[in-house]
């Protein structure tokens, strides 16, 4: 029988580490229901209702539900065709270029923006934490770069449906989804992987490119020592040629052809059947997945290969296919991801042993997430109180679990999104495929424990702009709204100090969070030092206090 | 240090890395916008005695043009006839016209808006490395700005940036204002192990972060107490905060010193000298400049390089002025990820090309020549027919800084600069014996 004590850091660590922490409401939850419980429910998120309200605005973000078909001829091709215009005028009207292209690149950064919301609400609010840890996981380790080219407008789809459906599923399903994924092909550079030679090869497309094919094996799979040669990578990289994005009409390609602009590197012939968008699925022609993703056969290698000691038959899109079979069902593959689990769950050095027995279970099951998840979630080491608040939150988990603490209403994401971007890990702005990562020594450095306790003085105290909609960009061409310098106020001193971070200083920013109601939603968990510094500040300190105490820089 | 809360999707949307751009107004209005404080310095005893064994003073500043900047307009090949064939309406004048280039060795010369920068190549301390750049072929802002930062073309997954681990081949322990970076974010060139003080560029250096509370900070300071590491790196924090509130302090009572200067970049470069003056602990600074990827009416001696160029030139010249006898000490860098094509384009600018020049500057520099290896512009001579060539890779001449200024090893080069080339002795001389 475990001691009260006990179980209350039970219930604390099942909220650290399945949850980004608690909720108002949680502790009292998971301690009525029991921690075990709470680890089965989270494991099978589909009995957890949302409430109506959080699925009614994730609902109202419409680019969120477009596929990346949709949202290239919405969002890419004005750009494409003003600059087509501009070319073929003599002379080019270059100020109508110019503001055709302000105004898409603004409308681009709303496909970005309802990204961010989309993922930030969810992980807030959402009941079905496990899927949202889940999520930021999986599309961590198949990390793509929002900040490269077309991938501003596809990595939000990219997570939506190649990343969430599957976070609980066969892992096969889950990698097959991100390599059919354009955001990825794009990432990766696949679209321009091509046989030398074949029919299709020409101008950007005439070489093999083992981008891809190497980070599949490196981080998506294998593991950096999982046995592999580069012949292998080569030899993946031609089983990979033709993979990516739908085909050119003619042409597009070229040494000389003018490159895009910054940002959008190289984009601007790309897609031209999309203006004749009715003939592009017409019957007889090669379907193109609404995906996006465009196996193009003419510049595939079809010759007989050998991979990881495997004879792949040349037949076109299959390799690919049965190379990811092979990749998923290697004990190479099952003992990387349990690492990588393990590290995240567990501890940063996770115990050897756990991770041989979760390899072992990812064998047996055909490498079923859930089923690897619940031997960790069940195991001793994961219930080992020495690992209990062992993990130094990375400052994603550090802003999430500051405003779920608090449970302030979040109508405004640019404070959360900046202080993310301050820390280094702007979302969806990871610019190597290997993500983020997630252990302490990656992210403590006193400049950032300063900017967290920055963060959690101005939380807590009430002093960011979260409740109110944030200025919108100016849509009809008059770029940004004009944001006043934040007020200060005099300081002892004669220096001053912003007490507000307000871009738009109107109406109400928040209403600070109750440092009683704030400490009852962490269980009342503090140490001695934390406890005694709270209790002798004033009662508008507190809440910044524990938001900054050490106990809470970790879960 | 910086601030937060402002600075949101835009930097994804629009630009993954912040740069600045430099006109006057855009410095202003970035600084209202960031409003990011400072931190960082003074009272030179606490750290220095703790962080670095060695009592060197050598350091060296980096200067990121972001977005490219023409080379070719830069330090001007006027010996060349093909140069003016392919640049009918940007090329700059020959020496003598009005608006025309200053020589500088009878067969370059430099852009008129860097006359500032005349007195640097005077007196020795300014040169340049032509046809200088990275080995790999991409023409993309994104790859060529992460490789020239990560230090390893064309491998994607370095983690860190090579600015860092120089200084994490410097044996013993890092203080926190070893590594400074002027700009709302550590940049890829600066992530790494060794920790990175962040200045925000403009007024916004100025300016306190919230938790500079006395009352604040005393409630923190009885939490952080224990010998753990979390409690260690605030402690540090907490010092460095201290050092930024006593220059701030100092400054608001000194008018001239709390004002910022007309200049906008030179602004951001006096205050760089002012920190460097006053804090000897500090070994590496980075800034990030942006404006330079000029697709559309690029102009000649005026126009839109030359309005970039001219307060760059301005700024670097006000540098070693400011800094005083640190100059001495000191190498400043200025790099771009790529060159852009020898041709003009259709619309009076330039494409995104592939060898470039880099500046490098600073009173330990044998200056006044022009280092490198020329390949010419026939088109025989182009990479791919199109743009000037790399004949010196950008490691090289950094590698050379870093060797007989830093006084690197081999071995400490290998770690900065895995799978660095051999020297081609281009760059030989570089860096005074």
């Amino acid at each position: 029988m475990v001691g009260e004590e006990s179980k209350q850091d039970r219930i604390l660590h099942v909220l650290n580490r399945l949850a980004f922490g608690p909720r108002p409401g949680d502790f009292e939850h998971v301690s009525a229901i029991g921690p075990e419980r709470y680890v089965q429910e989270q494991l099978h998120p589909e009995s957890i209702a949302i409430p109506g309200d959080l699925s009614r605005r994730v609902n109202d973000l419409h680019t969120l539900h477009m596929n990346p078909i949709a949202l290239f001829i919405e969002y890419q091709r004005p750009i494409n065709l003003a600059r087509k215009d501009a070319k073929s005028d003599a002379g080019g009207d270059k100020a109508s270029l110019k503001d055709a292209t302000k105004d898409a690149r603004i409308q681009q950064r709303v496909v970005m923006r309802e990204a961010v919301e989309a993922r930030m609400m969810r992980a807030i609010e959402g009941p079905r934490q496990l899927q949202e840890v889940m999520t930021a996981f999986w599309f961590n380790h198949f990390n793509v770069f929002a900040g490269k080219g077309l991938d501003l407008i596809w990595t939000g789809a990219f997570e939506e449906t190649a990343i969430r459906p599957h976070t609980f599923g066969k892992f096969r399903t889950l990698l097959g989804a991100t390599a059919h994924h354009p955001a990825m092909m794009f990432y990766l550079d696949n679209w321009q992987n091509t046989n030398p030679g074949s029919p299709g090869s020409k101008g950007k497309f005439e070489g093999i490119n083992e981008n891809y094919a190497r980070e599949l094996m490196e981080l998506h799979t294998l593991g950096v020592n999982g046995g592999y040669s580069q012949a292998d990578v080569i030899a993946l990289a031609h089983i990979l040629t033709g993979w990516g994005l739908p085909k050119p009409a003619g042409g597009g390609g070229g040494a000389n052809r003018r490159p895009g602009a910054a940002g959008m590197p190289e984009m601007a012939g790309m897609f031209p059947f999309m203006r004749r968008r009715q003939n592009f699925m017409r019957p007889g022609t090669a379907a193109v997945d609404p995906s996006g993703f465009y196996f193009d056969e003419s510049r595939h290698d079809f010759s007989n290969k050998t991979f990881l000691g495997h004879q792949i038959e040349g037949g076109g899109i299959d390799e690919g296919e049965h190379a990811l079979d092979i990749l998923a069902r290697s004990p190479a593959t099952a003992k990387h991801l349990s690492f990588k689990l393990a590290q995240y769950f567990v501890a940063d050095d996770p115990p050897k042993a756990l991770v041989e027995r979760m390899a072992q279970r990812y064998l047996a099951t055909d490498g079923e997430t859930r089923a690897v998840l619940e031997t960790m979630f069940t195991s001793a080491e994961f219930w080992d109180p020495r690992n209990y608040g062992a993990k130094f939150k990375t400052p994603y988990e550090y802003v999430v679990s500051c405003v779920r603490a608090t449970g302030v209403p979040i109508r405004n994401y640019r404070p959360l999104y900046g202080t993310m971007q301050i820390l280094g890990m702007p979302l969806y702005a990871c610019q190597t495929p290997n993500g983020y990562a997630n252990t302490q020594d990656a992210w403590l450095n006193p400049d950032a424990m300063m900017t967290r306790l920055s963060f959690a003085t101005a939380l807590g105290s009430g002093n960011l702009p979260l409740e109110n909609p944030p200025f919108e960009e100016d849509a009809a061409g008059g770029g940004a709204a004009p944001r006043p310098e934040p007020p200060a106020v005099p300081r002892k001193g004669g220096g001053k100090v912003n007490i507000n971070f307000d871009p738009a200083p109107h109406g109400p920013k928040m209403t600070p969070p109750d440092p009683v109601q704030l400490a009852a939603t962490l269980g009342d968990y503090f140490s001695p030092a934390t406890a005694s510094a709270v209790e002798a500040s004033p009662t508008n300190l507190r809440a910044p206090l524990i938001l900054g105490s050490p106990e809470f820089m970790k879960r | 240090m910086k601030k937060i809360f402002q600075n949101t999707e835009a930097c994804i949307a629009c630009n993954p890395r912040p740069a600045t751009a430099l006109s006057r107004r855009a410095f202003l209005r970035r600084a209202a916008v960031l409003s990011a404080s400072g931190i960082v310095l003074l009272s030179p005893h606490a750290w220095a005695a703790r962080s670095l064994e060695t009592d060197s003073k050598r350091r060296l500043i980096v200067v990121f043009l972001r977005g490219a900047v023409d080379g070719l307009n830069v330090v001007v090949p006027h010996g060349e006839p093909a140069y003016y064939d392919a640049r009918p309406t940007i090329a700059i004048g020959r020496t003598g016209a009005s608006d025309g280039l200053i020589d500088l060795d009878g067969h370059f010369g430099l852009h008129p808006a860097l006359a500032p920068m005349q007195t640097q190549w005077r007196d020795g301390t300014l040169a340049f490395v032509h046809a200088c750049g990275s080995p790999d072929p991409t023409r993309s802002h994104f790859d060529a700005q992460d490789f020239m930062e990560s230090g390893t073309p064309g491998v994607r997954t370095t983690q860190d940036g090579w600015l860092n681990r120089s200084l994490a081949a410097i044996p013993g322990t890092h203080g926190p204002t070893e590594a400074l970076s002027l700009g709302p974010t550590v940049p890829r060139i600066l992530s790494g192990k060794v920790p990175v003080a962040n200045i925000a560029l403009g007024r916004a250096a100025e300016r306190p972060m919230p938790m500079d509370r006395p009352v604040i900070e005393a409630a923190f300071d009885k939490m952080y107490v224990g010998n753990d590491s979390i409690s260690r790196a605030y402690r540090d924090g907490r010092q460095a905060r201290m050092r930024l509130i006593g220059e701030l302090t100092q400054d608001m009572t000194d008018a001239n010193a709390g004002a910022p200067s007309p200049q906008g970049f030179s602004d951001d470069t006096d205050r760089l000298a002012r920190l460097i003056g006053r804090d000897p602990t500090i070994r590496v600074a980075f800034m990030a400049l942006g404006g330079w990827d000029t697709h559309v009416s690029e102009g000649a001696a005026q126009g839109q390089l030359a309005g970039h160029l001219k307060p760059l030139g301005e700024g670097l010249a006000s540098l070693a002025k400011s800094l005083g006898p640190n100059y001495q000490e000191t190498v400043i860098l200025v790099i771009s990820e790529f060159g852009r094509t020898m041709h003009e384009n259709g619309n009076g600018g330039t494409d995104h090309g592939h060898g470039n020049v880099m500046w490098v500057m600073g009173g330990p520099v044998k200056g006044g020549k022009v280092y490198g290896k020329w390949p010419g512009l026939s088109t025989a001579s182009l990479y791919q027919e199109r743009d000037l060539a790399v004949t010196t890779d950008f490691r090289e001449p950094i590698a050379t800084v870093l060797r007989s200024h830093m006084q690197f090893t081999d071995a400490q080069l290998d770690r900065v600069f895995p799978g660095r080339p051999r020297s081609s002795g281009n760059v030989d001389g570089l860096i005074k014996a």
